[in-house]
Order: structure tokens, then sequence, then C-alpha cells
């Protein structure tokens, strides 16, 4: 187990992820923040944090369950069978600027199913895709717009987002 | 807001929902958690998603309905699959053809889910071990109606938090009703304690094996329950005279305001449809602040959905 960003280093790369999301959307737009489950949504909770401080204004937060969303969900190989959730957004996603947040950037499919599953919600300004691990192993075609760290792991390792909410302790970990 | 881990224990594997009776509470609690996140498909933009894209539902109704039958309906819409509606006036069952027939040659056109109703108890099953299909029990006999059960466990949990220690009436002809005991199983398995009420006339033979309690009078029970679910008399099914006139029925076993105002502030008022109003349940009570039965309806269709995608969930791994 090899600890790849500790408390500190998430606390900055959610800092910088902020910063960059500021610097970059024009402000007369409006910014919302919208997680998927289940550590999208805890790291979607502290970057509208962060921009609310940043903007001084109030950054809305939302949660996206994407179960109904997946490619594998009549695949008899999908052995892990997943529980549909709730989608949490209390606002109009309707000509927003949408920040996606996920803690692993990984195949690309969660992202995929995400977009579409906003897109049944309304229509964004715009879908920008912000994730705490970009680690290298695409099967779609889809990159984040903004990354926080780049993970170069082999394909049989496990990089694991822990976050205090869920798990106790902030820290990313590959196995 | 509170992050819930996931359980990694708990797998739903039945590719068929026949009745309520043989699930265990576990299974009953997984139903009602993922229909709360089939809720907000219908009331977003696009009141559509697409888990069951590519599947063939078949609505097989031998029986009348308007409501479940258009609820299973647009539970399959809503989530993508083709559906096909079968009714018996307009079949080859008229014709003289059996129910295996009928359903064997729906399947040899590749169909996925079955959703039946029939007047006969056991259909479901029968259907269920002689087909490849997931066959989901739409109302059968008056064995039980397991969507029903769901959608009044779910709205009593959505508004009261739980079941657990809840006293629940169920009123009317609980001998005709698969309702009635499709909702003791739900009930009683989540923790409430079920009271039958009605005349003697309308009370099922085996009463004394089943896991409730029995009055024959309603005034003894209305100021002591939570929740009072009104049976609708079912003139269809009634043989013989069991209760001497419609006014007398009314007058005993009636939800009327009189009675109303003797029941707990915080009652539910429960009807599974159609309601004979002014027999069963006075208007103003159907129609007053303590009346969920539309609510009943609009959750209806969430659980409904949550079935529908579980029992593909359930098919699709097994292959």
């Amino acid at each position: 187990m090899k600890v790849i960003l500790d408390s500190k280093q998430i606390g900055q790369v959610l800092r910088d992820l902020a910063g960059n999301i500021v610097s970059d959307t024009p402000s007369d737009l409006d910014i919302a923040v919208i997680g998927i489950r289940s550590r999208g949504e805890i790291l979607a909770q502290r970057l509208s944090s962060q921009l609310s401080r940043e903007l001084g204004k109030d950054v809305p937060c939302g949660t996206l369950d994407i179960t109904l969303y997946r490619d594998d969900l009549n695949s008899p190989k999908g052995a892990d069978q997943p529980q549909v959730r709730t989608t949490e957004i209390g606002f109009d996603v309707d000509d927003k600027v949408i920040i996606l947040v996920d803690d692993v950037l990984h195949t690309g499919r969660s992202a995929r199913a995400a977009m579409d599953a906003l897109i049944d919600l309304g229509r964004p300004r715009a879908i920008k895709l912000a994730v705490l691990v970009d680690r290298v192993g695409r099967e779609v075609p889809i990159q984040a717009d903004y990354a926080g760290y780049k993970a170069n792991a082999a394909p049989d390792k496990l990089v694991q987002v822990n976050l205090v909410e869920s798990d106790g302790i902030d820290q990313v970990v590959i196995e | 807001m509170a992050v819930v881990k996931k359980s990694k224990e708990f797998k739903w594997h039945r590719k068929h929902l026949l009745g309520l009776r043989e699930l265990s509470a576990e299974e009953i609690t997984y139903i009602l958690d993922t229909a709360r996140g089939f809720e907000q498909v219908s009331t977003r933009s696009v009141k559509k998603a697409p888990p069951l894209r590519g599947r063939v539902v078949v609505n097989l109704f031998f029986e009348d309905s308007t409501r479940t039958r258009n609820s299973f309906s647009l539970a399959a819409n809503r989530l993508s699959a083709d559906i096909i509606e079968f009714t018996k006036k307009d079949s080859s069952v008229s014709k003289g053809e059996t129910l295996l027939d009928t359903a064997k040659n729906l399947e040899a056109m590749g169909i996925d889910i079955v959703v039946i109703r029939h007047s006969a108890g056991g259909a479901p099953r029968f259907l269920s071990r002689n087909i490849n299909a997931c066959v989901v029990n739409a109302g059968d006999g008056f064995n039980e109606h397991p969507t029903q059960g769901l959608l009044d466990v779910y709205t009593i949990r959505k508004i009261k938090g739980t079941l657990e220690g809840l006293k629940i009436a169920i009123v009317g002809d609980i001998a005709h009703s698969r309702v009635a005991r499709s909702d003791m199983w739900a009930m009683t398995k989540l923790g409430a304690e079920v009271i039958f009420v009605g005349p003697p006339t309308l009370m099922p033979t085996e009463v004394g094996r089943l896991p409730v309690k029995v009055s024959y009078s309603l005034d003894d029970v209305i100021e002591k329950v939570d929740v009072i679910n009104m049976l609708r008399i079912q003139f269809e099914r009634l043989g013989g005279n069991p209760f001497p006139s419609i006014r007398e029925y009314s007058h005993y076993f009636g939800l009327t305001v009189e009675r109303m105002k003797r029941a707990k502030s915080d009652i539910l008022v429960m009807h599974p449809g159609p309601i004979n109003r002014g027999l069963e349940m006075e208007s103003e009570v159907a129609n007053g602040r303590n009346s969920v039965i539309l609510e009943q309806v609009t959750n209806g269709l969430a659980v409904r959905m949550a079935v529908l995608f579980l029992v593909n969930q359930a098919a699709a791994q097994s292959e």
C-alpha cells in the first residue's frame, strides 16, 4: 500500500481545483457542483464550500446517482449488484455551468453515465469534469477538465480514495 | 448529508415477484429503498431512464384493472422497456387458448418480463415454473397483490418513518381481498401489528392461523390505530348475502366523518382504489387531510419501477 495523497495534499488539490474553476469561468455565469455517488458526493460538498468562499456567493451542490445509466446493468458479468440510490439535486441545472465531481477518473464509463443522467435533468450551459485522481486506463473518449493527481497505476492495482466523512481518514492509496 | 455505506452482504436474487409471504423483511426493505431512487424519475425534465432498454414487458391481464395495469405500463415505459398490452377480451383466450399456451406464444416472440393478473390464486407461480421470463404478480385470485402491499408499506414508511410498533387496521371484505393478505405479510414482517376488521361473514376461514388480530367492530379499534386501510366492497366477487344491506354495512364499517373525530389526529387513511364513495368511506374522508390515497397511487409507480428493475437485474445476472 502506497499513500499517494495525504490529508494536507487532498486539501491543497481541492483549493487548486477551485482556483482553476474560478479563473476559467466567466463571472456572469452561475456555477453549481454535482457529485457522483458516493465518494464524489463528499468531494463535491467540499468543493462547493471552497468555491462559495472564493466567489463570495453560495454555490449550490447536489448528488447524482448513476446506477440507472450504467452500461453493465444487463451484462451477466456485472458481479456486483449496484443498489439504486437517490439523486438529490435541489436546484435547476438549466443554463448553469455544472462541475461534475468524482473521486477517480479511470475507464471514463461513470463519467459517461453521469453526463447522460445529468442531461435528463435539463440543459446545463456547460458540463465540466473535476476529479481528485486521474488514473490511466480510459475505455471511452472522456478526459477531465480539472484533475488533481495523475496516477499511472497498473491495471491490477486498486486506487482507493478514503475520506473522513465515509472512512474516518483523508488519504488516497494505491494497493 | 449522511453518507450511507454500501452493504456488500445483501444481493437481490429473485427473478420473480410472486408474493410477499415468501420475502424476508430485508428483501422487502431492499425493494422500498430501491424505490426511493425511482421517485425522482417521474418529477424531472425527462421522465425516463434507460435501465430496461431493449427489454420487453408483457402486461398479461386476465381480469379488469385500470390503476394497476396503467401503473405497470407507465413504470415499464419510464424504464425504457417495450411493452405489450394483453387483455383477455381481445385475445385468443376468448377462443379457448390456455394460460400456458398464451404465455409460451408470447415468450416465443422474445419477451423478458410477464406482469400477470389472474382470477386463479397461484397462476403467477404456475407460470414462473413453466416459462423462462421473469414473472411479476399483479394480483392472483384471493391470494396476493404484492406490489399493492409494497406501495402501501412504502407510503406508510415515507410518512411515519418506520412500521415498527404501528397499529394498522385493515377494514372490510378481508375474505375476498388479496390486498389484505399482501398488506398483512409486508406490514407484520416490518414490525407492525395488523388488525383485520369486518363482519364475520367477510373474514377468511383461515384467519385464526394468520399473524393478525381480528375485530368485528370498527368502533372498538378506531381510536387505537395509526393507519387505517379501507378495502373496497367487491360486489363482483360477493356471493350470497354477506351483510343485510349496504346501508347497514356502511353504518358499522364505513369510515365516516363522525368516526374520524375519534381517530388519532395523525392517522393515515388508505384505500387501494377504486373507492365506492359513501359506502366504505365518506367522500369528505377520502378527500380529507388524513387521506393518502393519491400518494399511494404516485408511490405505486416508483415501487413498480423498482420491482421491474430488480427482477430484470436478477435475471441478467443468472444468465
